[in-house]
């Protein structure tokens, strides 16, 4: 069974097609990147995964579960974050955790709460109101929050977007340690090339709305003949090169 | 549909610890049917002392302002507790929870029934020392007027709500415009045949023109409507499933559109 399952799936906006007939699959327990400039359908595309958004036409499955007919199956298991999606301002990081825990169903919520805080150096914090917190621990609160139910598959939104270098980095180690610990599978979009490099397994490249590439980041440095993701990245946004030929400017 | 108790819980909790927080809030509740209690009770005095038909049942204008602010709070209520997720910019993250559209809505119908206890019971109280009238002297069928009214609130919170994930944010001052369009045509001061003939008819499709009917016959005749209680019970639930419908429709198509992860102006 595939942790993520996507056929030929299409999302149109009145004339606009915003994703343009992707399809993927992503292994249990691996990590993958939704790599794409601005605009490109990463959102939507992880919007429809979640079932925020239904698709115009195609299938998707998450954890073996059709996410378009039995959503709510599936949901308990799957968490998301996003920089663009706050918590109540007005209440405590203890009481958000708290409200998400029951929504979640999350037995022992008390002992959860104190070993996300704990690991997320979120103790001091609980009980100060979500809108006085700065970005980085913000994004430690929602990481809580998104780690509650123990996810099997996390979805992450540009998860480390607006946090220092240090925080960043801190985070992606964190992430890599989940997952290990519990053979979760990450699927993030994000435009942080260093993030991508480091931490996926899988890469998808999206340009318009479609898939216009995917490999692992070895694969991709290969094909491209560059040393980074960043270069790949740029030869895909500009049109500067195809992969395995010669440039797209050149005769 | 199942819904579960601990999810509905689970919501009407972040609601409670925003009301816990903000005494602001819980003021503002209370305030305006207080408000509203002082102006028509003194007012209600005063056509007491000078005319033979209000002579005959003192307070039927408290008791109209007080039942009013059921129906309005009940309104409130729900389109607030909804519009509170938007403001804070929540609706992604509950929407990616398990917590299903009908248990959002069970959850905000809980939380407006606790808003309108606060906000009205106040005033309520208030009005038996300032005016020796008290509104639980309606006995049983103080009862049914409050759950008719409260359901005809609800019906209007859910369909400002669905308004509100239709159009954003700013269809928001529909939560306190649409309620009040209701007003004159709900007989709360006034009998429903004071109206001209053609919104005599109008008025009789809306469950408050029955329930503020059958107050006065209980306080000015002493009789009890059950046809006017049966009919606004049949209305509300027409409305009430509107209400729903109209709600999770506008869920469906904040979907299609993808509004429910950039809700706004």
């Amino acid at each position: 069974m595939k942790a993520i399952e996507v056929r030929g799936v299409t999302k149109r906006f009145g004339s606009v097609v915003a994703v343009d007939d992707i399809s993927f699959t992503v292994e249990p327990g691996s990590v993958t990147a939704l790599l794409g400039g601005n605009g490109a359908g990463k959102t939507t595309t992880l919007s429809m995964l979640l079932g925020l958004l239904l698709p115009s036409s195609g299938d998707i499955a998450l954890l073996g579960q059709d996410m378009i007919r039995h959503r709510y199956r599936v949901l308990p298991r799957v968490n998301f974050s996003s920089p663009y999606v706050d918590l109540p301002h007005r209440l405590t990081v203890r009481e958000n955790l708290t409200v998400y825990g029951h929504l979640y169903g999350v037995p022992d919520l008390k002992g959860r709460m104190a070993d996300l805080c704990r690991d997320l150096d979120l103790t001091d914090l609980l009980d100060r109101p979500a809108g006085k917190l700065s970005a980085g621990q913000k994004t430690r609160v929602s990481m809580a929050r998104a780690l509650l139910n123990q996810p099997e598959l996390l979805l992450l939104d540009e998860p480390t977007a607006s946090l220092d270098p240090d925080t960043a980095d801190w985070l992606r180690g964190y992430f890599q340690d989940y997952r290990r610990r519990t053979g979760a599978t990450l699927l993030l979009a994000s435009h942080n090339m260093t993030e991508v490099e480091r931490m996926c397994d899988q890469v998808l490249i999206m340009k318009t709305g479609r898939i216009v590439d995917r490999g692992t980041p070895a694969e991709l440095f290969a094909r491209y003949g560059r040393d980074t993701m960043e270069e790949v990245f740029l030869d895909i946004a500009r049109d500067r090169r195809r992969p395995d030929g010669p440039s797209w400017g050149e005769p | 549909m199942i819904l579960s108790i601990r999810r509905v819980a689970g919501l009407c909790l972040r609601h409670l610890y925003i009301l816990r927080g903000s005494w602001l809030r819980l003021l503002e509740m209370a305030y305006w049917p207080l408000i509203n209690v002082v102006m028509w009770g003194f007012t209600s005095q005063f056509l007491s002392n000078n005319s033979s038909w209000f002579a005959q049942a003192g307070g039927v204008l408290i008791a109209g302002a007080l039942l009013w602010d059921v129906m309005f709070r009940g309104n409130l209520g729900v389109a607030l507790s909804f519009l509170e997720e938007m403001w804070s910019r929540n609706l992604g993250y509950l929407s990616v929870s398990p917590l299903r559209p009908g248990e959002m809505v069970a959850a905000i119908l809980v939380m407006s029934f606790i808003r309108t206890m606060i906000g009205v019971l106040p005033a309520a109280l208030l009005a038996i020392p300032l005016y020796h009238f008290s509104l639980f002297s309606l006995g049983l069928p103080l009862l049914v007027f409050w759950t008719l009214l409260t359901m005809m609130g609800w019906a209007t919170g859910l369909a400002v709500s669905a308004m509100v994930l239709r159009f954003g944010l700013g269809a928001e001052s529909l939560a306190w415009v649409m309620i009040f369009a209701i007003g004159p045509l709900a007989g709360v001061y006034y009998p429903i045949s004071v109206l001209p003939g053609w919104l005599q008819s109008v008025a009789w499709a809306l469950p408050p023109a029955h329930v503020f009917e059958g107050m006065r016959a209980v306080m000015i005749q002493g009789v009890v409507r059950t046809d006017l209680m049966l009919s606004a019970l049949a209305l509300d639930l027409v409305y009430l499933t509107l209400g729903i419908g109209l709600f999770l429709y506008a869920w469906h198509g904040a979907r299609v559109r993808g509004a429910l992860l950039n809700v706004g102006e």
